[in-house]
């Protein structure tokens, strides 16, 4: 197992330290210049802009794609083996589908003369500038859900599996409607579950780029730049110094919702 | 009413899943069209002339000819289909001889730091790549790699996520197996080839069909660590190709999704259960 960990040392844990090193020196030279580099990360304006929409981006995707796929595992569930498998592969198919086979795709549906607005005209709603203003977030926002709904929708399933049936039985004895069940029965007996996959996709959704890249380069929409746009154009530019820091400021947060992830997997 | 339900979520799924499931068969029917037809089809989004971009469920005058281009007249998309092939299976080889190992020895040895390193891979594959492009072109400068197909392969051979999943499958061997393969005088080696691999295999199994997905369709890396485009993955070539050449473009897509999708068909099982160990305890 030796020459395993020699390399993720190698390739990971040196080098990042090496950038937290970094992250404290001035760019030009060996100087120490203390919490500077930070300090002109968090005033940079493209830093806050790229914050602010990752959070948002994080906000709205969130709660969308957990109860879609939610709603979608519960509805599944209750079919045969066989059909769950079915629907099972459709909803993981995007999974399959490596991002640069359906950009065309993409720009095909979202051009202002594309599919969409076709649609859109056909419903007598005029058509939207989809990739050049405000509504190119939604895009990003349907091309998560697209990509993660399955994923997402295997976890319910399996956190939904691990409810005794004998405990349903009891409740419809009892009379139990099926809301009732699910508020009284299913959401807390999967509690503990619904926390990790919070977290799952927490950290997933940080990683939503190859989509946004394709469709939109790297100067995409205002409201679709992302931090990860902005850490291109910072190694684009060779901004080693603000990358340094926003590296490690970065590393930290998710380290923080790593830890808390870890936190339940040991409660259980 | 009951029945009534069961048909509804029943139509619901069905036509959820088949909207998710339908770029798939565009770009399958869209590969079969000629450009006259995509021309007409396309035309608003292509020429930008008035009006909106339609589509046919099937192709009205099929043909093949985009395909007999790809296959015959365009070497450029074999050579970076074997790039994208190199990279994939060069980093599954890494992730097999280093990973595998570094998994069970973490699973079934009482190690140093074995908790502390169980916390740095889960940190790490959660890590966006972007956190640590940085360190990367770092390391691979110095290490003269840059401009490489190395640059992909040598950090993706680490990657810790598949040390993550295996070393779950792993653990949920029970011990009393080895135990008495011990007794019975197994070597340590030897339980490793003869018990952990077999008994380990689904996990093994999950970990390479996600990451092949993963590796597949890999942009970021290359991105930035390959300049030369002769080194290029398809999924930097695909998106270089003119509007104007759609069927081809359509063509070239599908045919890009054909190895990740016969992964997909084949190892369905083992994605499931590789997506499900991150959040259930064995």
């Amino acid at each position: 197992m030796l020459p395993g960990l020699l390399g993720i040392a190698v390739f990971y844990l040196i080098p990042f330290g090496d950038v937290v090193r970094r992250s404290f020196l001035q760019m030009s030279g060996e100087a120490f210049c203390g919490m500077d580099n930070y300090r002109t990360v968090f005033s940079n304006a493209a830093f806050r802009l790229a914050a602010k929409n990752t959070a948002r981006f994080v906000l709205v995707c969130l709660p969308l794609l957990l109860v879609l796929s939610l709603l979608l595992a519960l509805l599944a569930s209750r079919f045969s083996v066989r059909l769950l498998t079915v629907f099972k592969s459709a909803f993981l198919l995007p999974m399959a589908i490596p991002a640069a086979s359906v950009v065309l795709l993409w720009r095909l549906l979202f051009d202002v003369n594309g599919f969409v607005n076709g649609a859109l005209h056909g419903m007598g709603i005029s058509s939207v500038d989809w990739m050049n203003t405000g509504a190119a977030f939604a895009v990003l926002v349907f091309s998560y859900i697209w990509k993660n709904l399955g994923y997402t929708m295997i976890l319910w399933l399996a956190g939904l599996a691990s409810v005794p049936k004998e405990v349903y039985e009891a409740a419809a004895i009892d009379g139990a409607k099926s809301a009732a069940r699910f508020f009284k029965i299913t959401l807390p007996l999967i509690r503990p579950m619904i926390f990790t996959i919070v977290v799952i996709s927490l950290l997933n959704s940080f990683k939503v780029f190859r989509e946004a890249y394709l469709v939109s380069g790297n100067y995409p929409q205002e409201s679709i730049y992302l931090l990860q746009h902005l850490f291109n154009n910072w190694f684009l530019d060779l901004s080693v110094d603000k990358m340094a820091a926003g590296s490690v400021v970065l590393a930290l947060v998710i380290g923080l919702f790593v830890g808390i992830l870890a936190r339940c997997w040991e409660e259980r | 009413m009951r029945k009534a339900v069961k048909l509804f979520s029943a139509a619901l799924l069905t036509v959820s899943g088949l909207l998710t499931a339908a770029p798939l068969f565009f770009l399958f029917c869209g590969s079969l069209m000629g450009s006259g037809e995509l021309g007409t089809y396309l035309g608003p989004y292509i020429y930008h002339t008035d009006g909106y971009a339609m589509w046919r469920l099937f192709p009205l005058y099929p043909t093949l000819r985009n395909l007999i281009r790809l296959v015959l007249d365009s070497p450029e998309f074999f050579h970076m289909f074997w790039n994208t092939m190199a990279v994939t299976l060069g980093i599954l080889a890494g992730q097999f001889l280093f990973g595998l190992p570094a998994a069970w020895g973490l699973a079934r040895y009482p190690v140093f730091g074995r908790r502390l390193f169980y916390m740095l891979c889960i940190l790490l594959m959660m890590l966006p790549f972007q956190v640590t492009m940085l360190s990367a072109y770092l390391v691979l400068n110095r290490l003269g790699l840059l401009d490489t197909l190395w640059a992909v392969i040598a950090p993706g051979a680490f990657s810790t996520f598949s040390v993550f999943l295996m070393y779950r499958f792993f653990c949920g061997i029970p011990e009393e197996i080895l135990e008495s393969a011990r007794i019975d005088g197994a070597g340590e080696f030897q339980i490793f080839v003869r018990i952990g691999f077999p008994l380990g295999a689904s996990g093994i199994l999950s970990a390479f069909v996600l990451q092949f997905l993963e590796c597949f369709g890999m942009i970021e890396q290359p991105l930035v660590f390959i300049k030369k485009k002769s080194l290029w993955p398809l999924s930097l070539y695909l998106p270089e190709i003119e509007a104007q050449q759609a069927g081809f473009a359509l063509c070239c897509s599908f045919v890009a999704l054909l190895p990740p999708l016969l992964v997909f068909g084949m190892g369905q099982k083992y994605l499931e259960a590789g997506i499900t160990a991150g959040a259930i305890r064995e």
